[in-house]
């Protein structure tokens, strides 16, 4: 197939798309770049000279840096510390032998599909409201004073809901990671009287760690950019603020143009480093 | 999976899935129930779980009063025209290459991959001012192209995995039959990768559905979509739980039955083939 004419022709189809995802990566960054390195405030006159690295050193010196980092790794890590264990135990007792698979499964798959600013509401106000929300009824009726959750206890919350979402999407992908699993080898372990717990450890578990690894990379990258959750619950205040919503704050807010580039440079950077892990991975697999 | 297990240990699979099942799912069921409800009903204590005045007032307030059907419509013309736009670009993209691929196509696809990985926010004001100088804030055009942009990696990938599995030997079959390259691509590959493209294309439609960081900054009244919608109400005046769950079901109702014709390629789509 690969005659000269069908490679240029290949090419020609190739160019539109690689054209724009070009466009799309190199103008909107370039110009993120620019501001970083000027004083720029729109509201105020607009640009106001260049100021070499002065946005970064700001942006990292500011009261509000070193809590937005402590909020984004808690999140984050809370919400892959919850999703991965409680995925793990769920995909397992998904592939059990059960009346209505298909259909629990649906069930458990479903918040996936709900729309970020739905279940930051629908949680915030019909499950953690103090005083109509579900989960007050429920500690009253247990004689408990209702949880303030979204204030007093407002990281939990945050893990909470987006654990909530990202459950199903770890779940579905580690289920399909152990149904390929050779199940003869584990009816040979449990002939040979291995008990469960090293049939999970010997077994199942090296067999899942390179879904488990791409399940981590995906949230990370996904989770280090999540936006909705926090601006219909909390709105970044009672130390909710994460890195991305400071520099929504800076950028859009505030209208400080430089800082908040800067700090999009930082986010880049960091997105960057999980997601050259990531590509490692993909990589790999594409030469098999 | 011929493991052979006792009806004692399937029953109680059966029994501890359901109610794990029941509980992941019950915000859901929770936010349908309390549609039908009135206000009242919405917030009683002890909450009220089937047997109350069903009614449908909730839905008909929601659209007199907010216009719901202009937000739907949106939704609808955003998701769906960045999903057939999409198409129009990754299609051939992923075939020339799946079909004619070269030493670069490794390094192209996981470039593409790696501007997936691109921090929304990053660019966020550069994306606002060139909107404003085009013209293009809070229009559906506008929301369309950046959403097409955003999910235009993963549809080249999704699609060159379906295709990467359309056997050769099937093209070299039909050519020694005399099948010029327009009937090879008309009547051999189209129809093999007709489900592959199918699947694409609900894949994407739920992710732009749900997309809530571009629909949220670059839309006010006019091209606001069902996501930014469903945001208004987070500042609400009175009671408002059994308007904003008959909202809220409207907004989610259509991607959850999409959703869940489209499992097995979500994980495809969703891990770039690493995970089939």
């Amino acid at each position: 197939m690969s005659t000269k004419a069908s490679r240029s022709a290949a090419r020609l189809m190739l160019a539109p798309a690689v054209i724009l995802l070009l466009g799309w990566m190199l103008v909107p960054l370039t110009m993120t770049l620019i501001f970083s390195f000027q004083r720029y405030l729109p509201l105020r006159g607009g640009f106001q000279g260049w100021v070499g690295f002065e946005n970064y050193v700001r942006f990292v010196g500011s009261s509000a840096f070193w809590p937005a980092v402590q909020s984004t790794v808690i999140i984050v890590g809370g919400v892959l510390l919850i999703t991965v264990v409680l995925g793990i135990l769920l995909a397992i007792l998904l592939d059990q032998p059960m009346w209505g698979q298909g259909m629990v499964r649906i069930l458990v798959i479903a918040p996936f599909f709900v729309m970020p600013t739905v279940s930051g509401l629908v949680w915030k106000n019909m499950f953690m409201d103090p005083n109509n929300g579900l989960l007050s009824h429920l500690w009253r009726f247990f004689g408990a004073d209702p949880v303030i959750w979204l204030s007093d206890a407002s990281m939990l919350s945050i893990i909470l809901i987006v654990s909530w979402q990202w459950l199903p999407f770890a779940t579905l992908i580690l289920l399909t990671a152990i149904q390929s699993l050779d199940s003869e080898q584990l009816e040979a372990a449990e002939m040979d009287g291995a008990p469960a717990l090293s049939r999970f450890r010997h077994i199942i578990l090296p067999h899942l760690s390179r879904a488990i690894t791409i399940v981590i990379l995906i949230q990370t990258i996904f989770l280090l950019a999540i936006f909705a959750e926090i601006f219909v619950t909390t709105q970044g205040s009672f130390g909710t603020r994460t890195l991305t919503y400071l520099i929504f704050q800076r950028v859009l807010e505030s209208q400080n143009v430089g800082l908040g580039s800067a700090g999009g440079i930082y986010a880049v950077i960091l997105a960057n480093i999980f997601a050259l892990f990531l590509m490692r991975i993909v990589g790999k697999n594409l030469d098999r | 999976m011929a493991r052979s297990v006792t009806t004692q240990r399937k029953t109680f699979n059966t029994f501890l899935a359901w109610v794990i099942g029941l509980l992941i799912f019950f915000p859901i069921l929770w936010t349908v129930l309390t549609s039908f409800k009135s206000e009242a009903q919405a917030i009683a204590d002890p909450p009220v779980w089937f047997f109350f005045d069903w009614t449908l007032e909730n839905y008909r307030v929601v659209q007199e009063r907010s216009n719901y059907s202009r937000f739907l419509w949106n939704s609808i013309i955003i998701a769906g025209g960045s999903t057939v736009l999409g198409m129009f670009i990754a299609i051939p993209a992923a075939w020339s290459m799946a079909f004619v691929p070269s030493r670069q196509t490794k390094n192209i696809l996981l470039w593409m991959l790696s501007t997936k990985m691109l921090p929304a926010v990053g660019v966020l004001y550069p994306i606002y001012l060139i909107f404003i100088q085009m013209g293009l804030l809070d229009t559906r055009v506008g929301l369309t192209i950046v959403l097409m942009l955003i999910n235009l990696p993963i549809m080249v990938w999704m699609l060159y995995t379906y295709f990467k599995e359309i056997p050769g030997e099937i093209l070299e079959a039909a050519r020694m039959d005399g099948a010029g390259l327009r009937q090879e691509i008309l009547y051999v590959l189209t129809p093999m990768a007709i489900p592959g493209i199918a699947s694409t294309m609900l894949l994407n439609i739920i992710l732009a559905w749900n997309e809530a960081f571009w629909t949220l900054n670059l839309t006010a009244a006019r091209a606001a979509p069902l996501t930014a919608f469903i945001a208004s109400y987070s500042s609400p005046e009175g009671l408002f739980y059994a308007k904003l769950s008959a909202a809220s079901t409207m907004a989610i109702a259509p991607i959850l039955i999409l959703g869940w014709f489209s499992q097995k390629q979500l994980v495809r789509g969703l891990t770039f083939g690493a995970v089939k």
